[in-house]
């Protein structure tokens, strides 16, 4: 175990240098460069609650914050398990070449979606204030969904890049996958107005509770209870070590196969 | 037995080249079903036991296909070995190829320390190296360049003055030797002699039997992923230009 530490220690610059690189790499040549980072969530943002609040109306109380809300969380998800996915066969080159522990390729990938999405988080508090929404201090708490959610997609995004080492067409696949989960997720739509067969499917999708938790606490001035948390807490815990195992036994073949 | 930087013992190495490519997954539960995955299996490398002393360089020579580079990433971690086991005390600097893991998009300053990380240096270590490497590499006023605008020789040069920074404790050369001009292949032969005065082990891959009789001591001739030869660099390297 501390050999892993160790050797984790050791490439945690590299870690540093590849989600810096990731960064770098899509703000350069950009005249506002990194603040895109903050102005791109801001104007989706802006689009989404002008269409959503002109046109499709479902009976909510503020609806534009209540679809940003489920646009960051859900966003994030689908962003960092699907760059995480291709970050194996995307750093072929290296993975030939190089020792380098290979799950950090994985996490650095998921490091730069979480860089964004502290990004968009920050744009969907700038909203909040500008469309005088109240504020509460459980507001504070919300990191704590975040967090779950960060792990449950380590655990997947790892999955992911396993399986695509071996299968490409996961790639193909998730894309369609991911679509399909836009909708199983309450993003853009009240969990009430489902009927009860539908509703079922759609809170069996783990990430339907973590976006609960997460609207509880930045909409409803609410906190949910221990046992919403500890139900996605274990969850996102499971997916991780789910993760961590597979990737771990087939790590050593990834190079026969990129 | 003194001071052994490298032990490798009974290493074997197996590829499965499938005949087809299957990646898809559709391809692969058809075929599995209808049995028809064969896998060539094929021996890379077969029980190649090597030592390496502290201060020892070891040369690796043989025809292409022989398992010299395989053999080589098994020792730098690249590659898990099939069977046997690769030990190694030490660090290793390896120079598999010059500039893995340069980006192209990023200037040759941001490169330093992206690669530097890559061999595990961090950002203050590789900030100590800096001027170093720059004064090396000659590169001095194309620092803030983007490196896809870099000559190969460039590109070369940058990777090698990263990629040999310090005193490691092994350096694992394949072939790097041979790019460049000149001037630079001798600047960079002054450098690994440096190094071994400090007591670097070396492994070398090479083509050239005259740089390897200039800096080796001891010679391992590969044939076929099996040991054909081991012994001191004249003898071997005698036999070797006669055999072929």
């Amino acid at each position: 175990m501390t050999q892993y530490v160790q050797n984790f220690l050791k490439f945690k610059p590299l870690l540093l240098e590849l989600v810096v690189r990731d960064i770098k790499i899509k703000y350069r040549r950009s005249i506002l460069g990194v603040l895109w980072t903050l102005l791109n969530p801001l104007l989706m943002m802006l689009v989404l609650s002008v269409v959503f609040s002109n046109i499709f109306k479902f009976d909510v109380e503020n609806y534009p914050l209540y679809i940003l809300s489920g646009q960051v969380i859900f966003n994030f998800f689908s962003e960092s398990t699907s760059s995480a996915m291709s970050s194996i066969i995307n750093n072929a080159p290296l993975i030939k070449k190089v020792y380098i522990p290979k799950y950090l390729f994985a996490i650095s990938r998921i490091a730069s979606s979480v860089i964004n999405i502290m990004a968009s988080f920050t744009a969907l508090i700038l909203v909040m204030i500008f469309t005088n929404a109240e504020l509460h201090y459980t507001l504070f708490l919300s990191f704590i969904p975040i967090l779950i959610l960060i792990i449950f997609s380590t655990g997947v995004g790892l999955i992911l890049a396993t399986i695509a080492v071996k299968f490409r067409d996961i790639i193909h696949l998730y894309g369609v996958f991911i679509t399909a989960l836009t909708y199983l997720t309450p993003v853009i739509y009240p969990i009430s107005i489902l009927p009860a067969r539908i509703r079922f499917i759609v809170e069996l999708n783990p990430i339907t509770g973590m976006l609960n938790d997460f609207r509880d606490l930045i909409l409803y001035n609410t906190v949910p209870s221990i046992g919403s948390f500890a139900k996605s807490g274990l969850i996102a815990a499971a997916a991780l070590i789910c993760g961590l195992y597979i990737f771990y036994k087939h790590q050593d073949k990834f190079i026969l196969n990129i | 037995m003194s001071d052994i930087m490298i032990e490798a013992k009974e290493v074997s190495v197996r590829f499965n080249l499938s005949r087809e490519r299957v990646d898809s997954l559709k391809e692969y539960l058809i075929k599995k079903i209808k049995k028809e995955i064969v896998y060539d299996e094929f021996w890379a490398l077969q029980n190649v036991n090597l030592n390496v002393q502290k201060g020892e360089s070891v040369a690796l020579i043989g025809l292409n296909g022989c398992g010299k580079s395989t053999f080589l990433k098994t020792i730098a971690g690249v590659i898990k070995p099939t069977k046997g086991s690769v030990k190694v005390w030490g660090s290793i600097a390896p120079l598999i190829e010059l500039g893995a893991g340069f980006d192209h998009d990023l200037t040759a300053k941001e490169n330093v320390f992206l690669n530097g990380a890559i061999l595990g240096h961090s950002r203050e270590v590789m900030e100590g190296h800096y001027e170093d490497i720059v004064a090396f590499s000659e590169l001095q006023e194309f620092m803030d360049v983007p490196i896809k605008n870099f000559s190969s020789g460039m590109l070369a040069r940058l990777g090698f003055a990263i990629a040999t920074i310090g005193t490691p404790d092994i350096l694992i050369l394949d072939e790097v030797l041979s790019v460049g001009d000149f001037r630079f292949q001798q600047k960079c032969e002054q450098r690994i002699q440096n190094m071994v005065q400090k007591d670097t082990s070396i492994l070398f891959v090479s083509h050239s039997i005259e740089q390897v009789e200039k800096l080796c001591s001891k010679a391992v001739w590969l044939e076929k992923g099996r040991v054909r030869m081991e012994g001191p660099t004249e003898e071997v390297c005698n036999i070797y230009r006669n055999a072929y």
